[in-house]
C-alpha cells in the first residue's frame, strides 16, 4: 500500500508524539495567555447580559408600552458586577470553570425580570410592597462576596483548616432562629432573624458551614465509618460508635422540624448529609438506615404536629375545598400556582403577558409558577436544564478532582443546589409537599441569593485549584 | 468515589426528571381541565384582557369593546336590540351567544389563522388583538326589518339568493345586549331574569329555529316545486275541485279557506290556480297523489332535514316521515308535524329565484385582523340543485301570479315584479294562526329573497292572515333593498 508521509499535526495526534521545539513554545504560550475558557465565559457573561436587557424590554413593553431608562436602574448594576466578576476570574482564578459564571447569572437576571414584572403589576394594583430594586442590590452584594471569597480564599484546601468552626457556626446559624427576640416566624415557618429592621434567613448560609464541616469531618473519619460492622439482613450495619453522628444529625433534623416548622430545610440538611455520607464510605447501609430514620421521624411528628399533618393533607388533597378554603395550611397558594402555570400551556404567555401576581408570593415561593405561566413549559424546560447544566459543572468537578476533601466538597455543595431546586419545585409542582425554602437565583430574597453565590465562588474556588495541579 | 458519585449524579437526574414530568403534567396534559376549574378565574379574566375583536354589519359596528377602568379592562357595547338575535351577547354572569360565541376563537384572536400574529403578542408581550368579523347583514334592511315587525313576535331572514348572503336576520321581541354586558354581575343577572321570564323569550332566536313554526300556505310552494320535478305535472295539470275534501281512512273534512270551490266554479282546477289562490284541497289531492317520500325528498334538497352553520347554528326544519295518507293530505298544505324555521322558508324562496340552484345561506363577508389584514373570506358555497332550471322558472311564474293576481297581494311593489306566497297556519282549536309571507324580488333577476314569520296571529287571534299581517312586512323589507 502506497501511504502518504504524515504531516506533523497528524503524527502529534496519533502518537502523542511533539517535536521539542513545539513544547517550548506551547509552554511559553500557556504561562503567558490566558485559557481560552475564560473567553468563552466573558462571550457567554456578555449574551446573558444581553438577554436580561431583552427580558426587561419585553416585560416593560408588555406591561408600559414603552421602553423607559428606568430599565438601567436594574441592568447597570448587575451588568457591572458581572463583568467585574468576570474580571476577577481572570485574575485571580483564571482556570475555573467557565460556564458557572453565565449559569448563574442568567438564573439570576431572569429572577429580576420576573420580579420587576411582578412589581409592576402590583403597583398598578396600588402595592408597596416591591421587590425588584432589593432583589437588583442583592444580586450585586451577593456576587462581590462570591468575589471576595475567590479573592480572600487562596485554595478550598484552607478551608479545610476550620471544619469545626464551620460546624460551630453552622450550628448556630441554623438554630438561630429559635432564639427568642431576634427570631422570626413567617407564613407558620420559624426560618427568620430580624435584626434592625432586616430580615435574614441563616439557614440558608448555615448549609454552607455545614457542607464545609460535613466534607472535613468525613474525610477523616470515613475509614472508621466504612469498617465493617455485623452483619444483619444483608446489610453491614455499622458500630454503634459510628451510628453517632448519623444520630447527632438526625436530632438536629428533627429540631429543625419541630422548633423551626419546615419540613423543606430538615430534609435538605439531612438529605445533604446522607448524600455526603454515602460518597464519603460506599456503604448504601448509611442512605437506607439514615431514610428510614427520617422516614420514622416524619411520621411521628406528622401524627404529632398540627402543621405537617395539614401540609400534607393539602399536598394530597389541594382541590377539596376543605383544604382549599381552610385558614390555616390551606391550598389556596398551591392551587393558584397550578392554575397559572396551566394558564401559561407550552407556549406561555410571555414575559409580561400573563397575571402571575394572582398567587401569593409569586415573587419568591412561587416564582417557579410566575415563570411557568410567562415562558411557558418550554421556559421551565429551559429553566431546569440551566440549574442542571449548573449541577453538573459542580459534579464535574467532584468527578475531576484527585483530593478527597475537594470531591466531597463539591458534591456536597452541588447536591444542596440541587436538592434545594427539587424540593421547593417539586413542591409547587406537588411532587413533594410545599416547603419554605427558597428557589435558588430566582426567588426574591437576599440571604438565598448571597448563600448560592457563595456556593458558586467556592466551587469555581476548587475548579481552579483542580486544573492548577493538572498544570502543576 | 466515583461509582457513588455516579450514583448520586443519576438521582440527581431522577429528581429533574420528575420536574419534568410534573412540570408536562401541570402545562401540557391537564392543563385545559386545570383551565376550565371553577376556582380558575384565570380564563375569565383572559376573556377581557384582549380586546375582543368587533362585530360590524356590512362596515357598520353593531358591538365593539371599550376601554374601562375597571379589572376586566373592557367592556362590550352594541348597537342596539334589532342586531341582538345575530351579535348575540357576550356576558360574564350568562356566557355568549349568536356570533360572540360562534365566532369566539376568532374575536379573542385564538383561531389558529391567526398564527402569525399570535407568535407576535408571544414575543412582544401584548396581549393579542382580537379579529373582527364583518357580516353579510345590511344595517339598513336590518333596522327596516325590525321596525316593521315592530311590536310582533316573530322573524324576518332576507337572503340574496346568488351567493346566499344573508342582508337581514331579526327576531323579535328583540333585546339590548348591553344589559347582559354590563360587568355588574348582579344588575346583569336581574337583567337576565327579566328578558327569559316572560312568555315571549327575546333571547329566542325566531330566525333560525329557535322555535319553529308550521308553514300553512308557505310550503305549497315545495309541493309545487315536487309536483313539476315528478315529471308528471305541469302547471296546467288539472286537479278535482270539490268543495270539501275526506281525509282518507277518516270521518273528517277538510276545506278551502273561505270553505268554497278553488277560485272557479269548474269542477277542475289547475296547480298554477290552486298555489294562486292558495287552497287547500287541490295541495292535499297532489300530495296523495305525489307521496310523502317524493315530498319529503324534495323538502330536503331544500334543506329540511338540516342544521345550517351560519356560523350562528340553525334548528333542522321538519317534514315529517311515516305518515299515514290522511296526515299525508294534511302536510301537504302545511299542517300536520310541518315544522319550519323562517330561514328555512327564505332559502326555498332564493333557490326557486336562482334558477333552482341552493346556496349556502351565509353571515360571514370576511374576518379581518386586528391591522385590517383578510384572514377569512368565504366563498359562496352550493348546496346543489333544488329544482331544475324550468321547474323554477314556472313556480316563480306561480309566484309572481299570487302576488299580482292572486291573494298575496300585499307582496305587491310598484314597478317591481314580486314573487310571493302568502301562508297562515292552524296551530289547533283556539290557537291563535302563524302568519306568513315568503317571495323574492324582482322576479326576473332577484336580488333579495324573503321570509317573515309572525307567531301568535300578530295579535289577532285567528282573525289575522298571512296577507294582511306578514305580507307588508316583507314588502317593505324587499323595497329596503331594492332601493339600495
Amino acid at each position: 500500500m502506497n501511504q502518504q508521509p504524515l504531516t506533523q499535526r497528524a503524527k502529534e495526534a496519533i502518537s502523542g508524539y511533539t517535536d521539542p521545539n513545539t513544547i517550548t513554545l506551547n509552554l511559553s504560550r500557556l504561562i503567558r495567555i490566558v485559557p481560552r475558557s475564560r473567553n468563552t465565559e466573558a462571550v457567554l457573561v456578555l449574551f446573558v447580559l444581553g438577554l436580561f436587557a431583552f427580558e426587561l424590554a419585553q416585560v416593560q413593553i408588555s406591561t408600559i408600552q414603552k421602553i423607559t431608562p428606568e430599565l438601567f436602574t436594574y441592568w447597570t448594576p448587575i451588568a457591572a458586577v458581572a463583568i467585574l466578576f468576570h474580571v476577577i476570574l481572570r485574575l485571580k482564578a483564571s482556570e475555573a470553570d467557565s460556564l458557572m459564571l453565565p449559569l448563574g447569572l442568567a438564573l439570576n437576571t431572569l429572577g429580576v425580570s420576573e420580579i420587576y414584572r411582578i412589581d409592576i403589576a402590583k403597583v398598578a394594583a396600588g402595592a408597596t410592597d416591591l421587590f425588584g430594586i432589593k432583589q437588583v442590590i442583592w444580586s450585586s452584594v451577593a456576587m462581590l462576596v462570591a468575589m471576595a471569597v475567590i479573592w480572600l480564599v487562596p485554595s478550598h484546601l484552607f478551608l479545610r483548616r476550620y471544619v469545626y468552626i464551620s460546624m460551630v457556626v453552622g450550628i448556630v446559624l441554623l438554630m438561630s432562629p429559635m432564639l427568642p427576640f431576634i427570631g422570626l416566624k413567617i407564613n407558620g415557618a420559624q426560618l427568620w432573624l430580624s435584626l434592625g429592621g432586616l430580615t435574614f434567613q441563616p439557614g440558608e448560609l448555615a448549609k454552607i458551614a455545614l457542607t464545609i464541616f460535613f466534607a472535613g469531618y468525613l474525610v477523616s473519619h470515613r475509614d472508621a465509618l466504612a469498617a465493617a460492622g455485623r452483619k444483619a439482613f444483608g446489610l453491614r450495619l455499622p458500630r454503634a460508635r459510628e451510628l453517632g453522628p448519623i444520630l447527632v444529625i438526625w436530632v438536629a433534623s428533627l429540631l429543625v422540624l419541630v422548633f423551626e416548622k419546615d419540613l423543606g430545610t430538615s430534609l435538605l440538611y439531612f438529605g445533604l448529609f446522607l448524600v455526603m455520607i454515602y460518597v464519603a464510605t460506599g456503604r448504601g447501609m448509611y442512605v437506607v438506615v439514615g431514610l428510614s430514620f427520617f422516614v420514622a421521624g416524619a411520621l411521628i411528628a406528622g401524627r404529632a404536629l398540627d402543621y405537617v399533618s395539614g401540609r400534607f393533607d393539602a399536598w394530597l388533597n389541594p382541590f377539596s375545598d376543605l383544604h382549599y378554603n381552610a385558614s390555616f395550611n390551606s391550598s389556596y397558594q398551591l392551587v393558584q400556582g397550578l392554575f397559572a402555570m396551566a394558564h401559561g400551556g407550552i407556549w406561555g404567555t410571555g414575559l409580561g403577558g400573563g397575571v402571575p401576581q394572582m398567587v401569593p408570593v409569586a415573587e419568591s415561593d412561587f416564582i417557579i409558577s410566575s415563570l411557568g405561566e410567562e415562558l411557558g413549559l418550554i421556559g421551565l424546560f429551559a429553566i431546569f436544564a440551566l440549574y442542571l447544566l449548573l449541577v453538573s459543572r459542580g459534579l464535574r468537578i467532584a468527578f475531576n478532582h484527585s483530593d478527597d476533601f475537594s470531591k466531597l466538597l463539591a458534591v456536597g455543595l452541588s447536591f444542596v443546589l440541587a436538592l434545594q431546586t427539587f424540593v421547593v419545585v417539586g413542591g409547587v409542582m406537588r411532587v413533594v409537599p410545599l416547603t419554605g425554602l427558597t428557589t435558588p437565583f430566582l426567588a426574591a430574597g437576599g440571604s438565598s441569593l448571597l448563600a448560592n453565590w457563595i456556593i458558586l465562588g467556592l466551587l469555581l474556588r476548587i475548579s481552579d485549584s483542580q486544573k492548577a495541579q493538572v498544570a502543576e | 468515589m466515583t461509582r457513588e458519585l455516579k450514583r448520586i449524579t443519576l438521582l440527581i437526574f431522577a429528581m429533574f426528571f420528575s420536574l419534568l414530568i410534573a412540570s408536562s403534567l401541570i402545562q401540557f396534559i391537564n392543563a385545559d381541565s386545570l383551565m376550565a376549574d371553577g376556582k380558575n378565574p384565570r380564563a375569565l379574566y383572559d376573556g377581557y384582557k384582549t380586546q375582543r375583536g368587533s362585530i360590524l354589519a356590512d362596515g357598520k359596528l353593531v358591538a365593539f369593546s371599550v376601554k374601562t377602568d375597571d379589572k376586566y379592562q373592557y367592556l362590550r357595547e352594541y348597537a342596539g336590540p334589532a342586531f341582538g338575535a345575530v351579535t348575540g351577547f357576550y356576558s360574564l354572569a350568562q356566557g355568549t351567544t349568536g356570533i360572540e360565541r360562534s365566532l369566539d376563537s376568532y374575536l379573542t384572536g385564538k383561531n389558529s389563522s391567526q398564527f402569525f400574529e399570535q407568535v407576535n403578542a408571544l414575543l412582544s408581550g401584548n396581549p393579542l388583538a382580537g379579529a373582527s368579523a364583518n357580516l353579510t347583514i345590511d344595517p339598513d334592511v336590518q333596522q327596516v326589518a325590525f321596525d316593521a315587525l315592530g311590536t310582533l313576535t316573530g322573524a324576518v331572514v332576507a337572503i340574496e339568493p346568488s351567493t346566499g348572503k344573508i342582508l337581514a336576520l331579526v327576531s323579535t321581541p328583540g333585546f339590548d345586549a348591553n344589559l347582559l354586558a354590563v360587568h355588574n354581575i348582579a344588575v346583569a343577572d336581574s337583567n337576565y331574569q327579566k328578558l327569559v321570564s316572560g312568555s315571549n323569550s327575546p333571547l329566542i332566536n325566531r330566525a333560525i329555529g329557535g322555535e319553529l313554526y308550521a308553514p300553512g300556505s308557505v310550503f305549497k310552494v315545495v309541493m309545487a316545486s315536487a309536483a313539476l320535478e315528478s315529471g308528471n305535472f305541469t302547471p296546467a295539470s288539472k286537479l278535482p275541485n270539490p268543495k270539501k275534501f275526506k281525509l282518507p281512512g277518516t270521518s273528517t273534512y277538510i276545506y278551502n279557506s273561505g270553505e268554497g270551490k278553488c277560485g272557479t266554479s269548474k269542477p277542475e282546477v289547475t296547480i298554477a290556480d290552486a298555489l294562486r289562490f292558495s287552497c287547500n284541497i287541490p295541495f292535499a289531492e297532489l300530495g296523495l297523489k305525489l307521496g310523502q317520500d317524493a315530498i319529503s325528498a324534495q323538502a330536503q334538497k331544500f334543506g329540511f332535514g338540516k342544521s345550517f352553520d351560519l356560523p350562528l347554528k340553525s334548528t333542522a326544519s321538519v317534514y315529517p316521515t311515516g305518515m299515514d295518507d290522511a296526515q299525508t293530505a294534511l302536510s301537504s298544505f302545511g299542517q300536520f308535524d310541518d315544522k319550519v324555521s323562517a330561514l328555512q322558508m327564505a332559502m326555498v324562496s332564493a333557490a326557486i329565484g336562482n334558477g333552482g340552484v341552493l346556496m349556502k345561506p351565509t353571515l360571514i363577508n370576511s374576518i379581518l385582523s386586528a391591522n385590517l389584514a383578510v384572514l377569512s373570506q368565504p366563498a359562496n358555497e352550493t348546496l346543489g340543485q333544488a329544482v331544475s332550471q324550468s321547474t323554477a322558472e314556472q313556480v316563480k311564474n306561480m309566484m309572481v301570479d299570487a302576488v299580482s293576481k292572486g291573494v298575496s297581494s300585499n307582496g305587491r311593489i310598484s314597478g317591481v315584479r314580486v314573487a310571493g306566497k302568502t301562508g297562515t297556519a292552524q296551530n289547533g282549536k283556539g290557537q291563535p294562526y302563524t302568519l306568513w309571507f315568503t317571495g323574492f324580488a324582482p322576479a326576473e333577476n332577484p336580488r333579495v329573497a324573503v321570509a317573515v314569520v309572525v307567531a301568535n296571529g300578530g295579535g289577532m287571534g285567528q282573525r289575522g292572515f298571512g296577507n294582511l299581517v306578514a305580507a307588508p312586512i316583507a314588502q317593505k323589507v324587499m323595497k329596503a333593498v331594492l332601493n339600495k
